[in-house]
């Protein structure tokens, strides 16, 4: 417990520090590869919550990391366009405000997570990874087939979204908001694993039956984690978006989703800090090794198989060890 | 008829062309420790499935404190005052002893949708977990991660389990399975003492603790309770001999 509470603050300041130093070092896109890996973490966060603590393993979190970048992409490009939104009679102008547009992102996500997540906790197992593929790719092509925003072309945002108080086209100042969401939900995470929620879900994955027994319903605690993983999803899904200032399609697709697992699974699943170790290392591998050879990810592969075969608990966990019982 | 706890009523299950349940009417009244014994294959652990709720009679009824819960689940049940405890222990193996006990806590004090406030640090789930847990024993124990118990002490926190739920009937499926001797006599003397807090319906291989412990006995044989009585009635009747207790053949 005390060493990973170590791990867990290195891995903290490491993805601090590192921009701060760029920073210094005057060297902006290093900056933007940090806000990219602390965005990533927060998806991975989000996913974590379903797949490590709750056992949920879903190949279909592109949909919500995809459903927050169009809930920005949609209200800033209405923005931009000085054209307001027609919903069932009532004009609604866009934004290009982050706390309205996060708001947005994240109620998107939890309403679409609690749609798939109805109908595919349904199943266990293969039938449940099948089933969130599934609906993950019908977001997917659906976002093809939709001209209005882009269809397969995406849409370009053409100035980042603004926060109040921040000048968030500054590379520095967007990486500490994102690295502020990151460690805000990171807390958040914390205390609910502790709640008596997390112990019943991560109870849930080890005897469901023992769960029912006790008194617990099972499929709606499962819901409630997948409906709040999702909205963490979307919300990084936004921030990817604005990062980029660029949504498409492919943010939809479940290549994206094999990415937040490999994250996770990377990093160590259900571990606090499992999917900031994750983030850091991917981004870390696709910019060192992608600058030697375009077939980097024979390499991702290979470590992706050592850490399965040799080190369960991911990064933090050979960091670590054993999960211990939190108090 | 409202004095009893738990009541079974015509129920029957088939699977395909098994009957595992044949038209079972049995009940569990106050202060009592009724067992259910028969052959393997009778058909005991379908029956128990019904009673948790974890499986749908095809015909038949269960009621619980007067209420028909036929149609409810096995979370439904249980914060209706069903405790089950199982035959294969079903515990969450990662977590440590306390923390399986207070989440049996969380589900019978209703407080699992909790998000903010870490679930050892609150008094009402932990008080009563501790006190379950030096009931059966585990006091020393209750830090220690599930996989790192015995199977004896695993036992013995099955059923700090389903004493914390403050139940109204227990349904204990082979408490004493895989248990030796010492642990056996540990086990009989702990469900002893139960019966006094709430009724229990046993199921049990060790014929010494069901003769030891139970008021009623109930014979189950291919799907059907072919007696029900008293411990010494049973054990003179005659059916139950030739099929049961292997008298004769």
């Amino acid at each position: 417990m005390r060493r990973e509470r170590i791990v867990n603050a290195a891995l903290a300041v490491l993805l601090l520090g590192f921009p701060l130093w760029a920073y210094w070092a005057g060297e902006p896109f290093l900056i933007t590869l940090a806000t990219r890996a602390a965005i990533l973490a927060l998806a991975g966060v989000g996913l974590n919550l379903a797949l490590g603590t709750g056992g949920l393993v879903s190949l279909g979190h592109a949909a919500f990391f995809g459903a927050g970048g169009y809930a920005m992409g949609v209200l800033a490009w209405h923005a931009q366009m000085y054209a307001p939104m027609n919903i069932a009679g009532f004009e609604i102008a866009g934004t290009k405000s982050m706390p309205v547009i996060w708001l947005v992102a994240v109620l998107t996500g939890a309403l679409l997570a609690s749609l798939i997540g109805a109908l595919s906790l349904r199943s266990s197992g293969v039938y449940f990874i099948m089933l969130t593929l599934a609906f993950g790719q019908m977001a997917y092509y659906f976002a093809i087939s939709w001209p209005a925003y882009g269809g397969e072309d995406g849409l370009s945002i053409y100035v980042r979204n603004g926060f109040p108080g921040l000048n968030t086209l500054d590379p520095i100042q967007f990486f500490l908001l994102a690295y502020a969401v990151l460690m805000a939900v990171i807390w958040f995470m914390a205390r609910l694993q502790v709640s008596p929620f997390g112990l019943a879900l991560a109870a849930a994955r080890q005897s469901p039956a023992r769960v029912q027994a006790v008194g617990i319903g099972v499929f709606r605690l499962r819901l409630v984690a997948f409906v709040i993983s999702g909205a963490i999803t979307a919300l990084a899904g936004a921030m990817f978006a604005d990062l980029n200032r660029f949504i498409s399609p492919t943010m939809l697709n479940w290549h994206t989703s094999g990415e937040l697992i490999v994250i996770v699974v990377l990093g160590g699943v259900a571990r606090l800090y499992g999917p900031v170790a994750g983030a850091i290392l991917l981004v870390t591998l696709e910019h060192v090794l992608g600058g030697f050879s375009d077939f980097w990810q024979i390499w991702l592969g290979l470590g992706l198989l050592a850490v399965v075969l040799f080190a369960r608990g991911g990064l933090v966990g050979a960091l670590a060890g054993r999960a211990v019982a939190h108090d | 008829m409202t004095d009893t706890v738990l009541q079974v009523r015509n129920v029957s299950k088939a699977f395909g062309a098994v009957q595992a349940s044949d038209g079972i009417t049995l009940d569990l009244r106050p202060g009592e420790i009724h067992a259910l014994i028969g052959p393997n294959g009778a058909g005991k652990s379908t029956l128990i499935a019904q009673i948790a709720g974890a499986l749908r009679p095809d015909a038949g009824s269960v009621w619980l404190s007067g209420q028909d819960v036929t149609a409810l689940g096995v979370a439904e049940r249980a914060n209706l005052g069903l405790a089950r405890s199982f035959q294969v222990s079903a515990v969450a193996m990662d977590l440590t002893v306390l923390q399986n006990v207070v989440l049996a806590a969380c589900g019978a004090q209703r407080r699992v949708w909790r998000f903010f406030r870490a679930a050892l640090r609150d008094e009402r789930l932990i008080a009563p977990a501790r006190a379950a847990l030096a009931r059966v024993g585990l006091t020393g124990e209750a830090a220690t991660i599930v996989a790192d118990l015995s199977h004896g002490q695993r036992r013995r926190l099955e059923l700090a389990l389903a004493l914390v739920l403050e139940p109204t009937c227990f349904v204990m499926d082979e408490p004493l399975a895989g248990l030796g001797a010492d642990g056996s006599a540990e086990m009989t003397a702990l469900l002893a003492g139960l019966k006094a807090q709430a009724p229990i319906l046993l199921v049990e291989h060790d014929m010494d603790a069901v003769f030891a412990l139970a008021d009623r006995i109930s014979v189950l044989v291919y799907g059907k309770i072919i007696a029900t009585g008293a411990p010494d009635a049973i054990r003179a009747d005659s059916d139950v001999r030739r099929a049961y207790l292997g008298d004769g053949e």
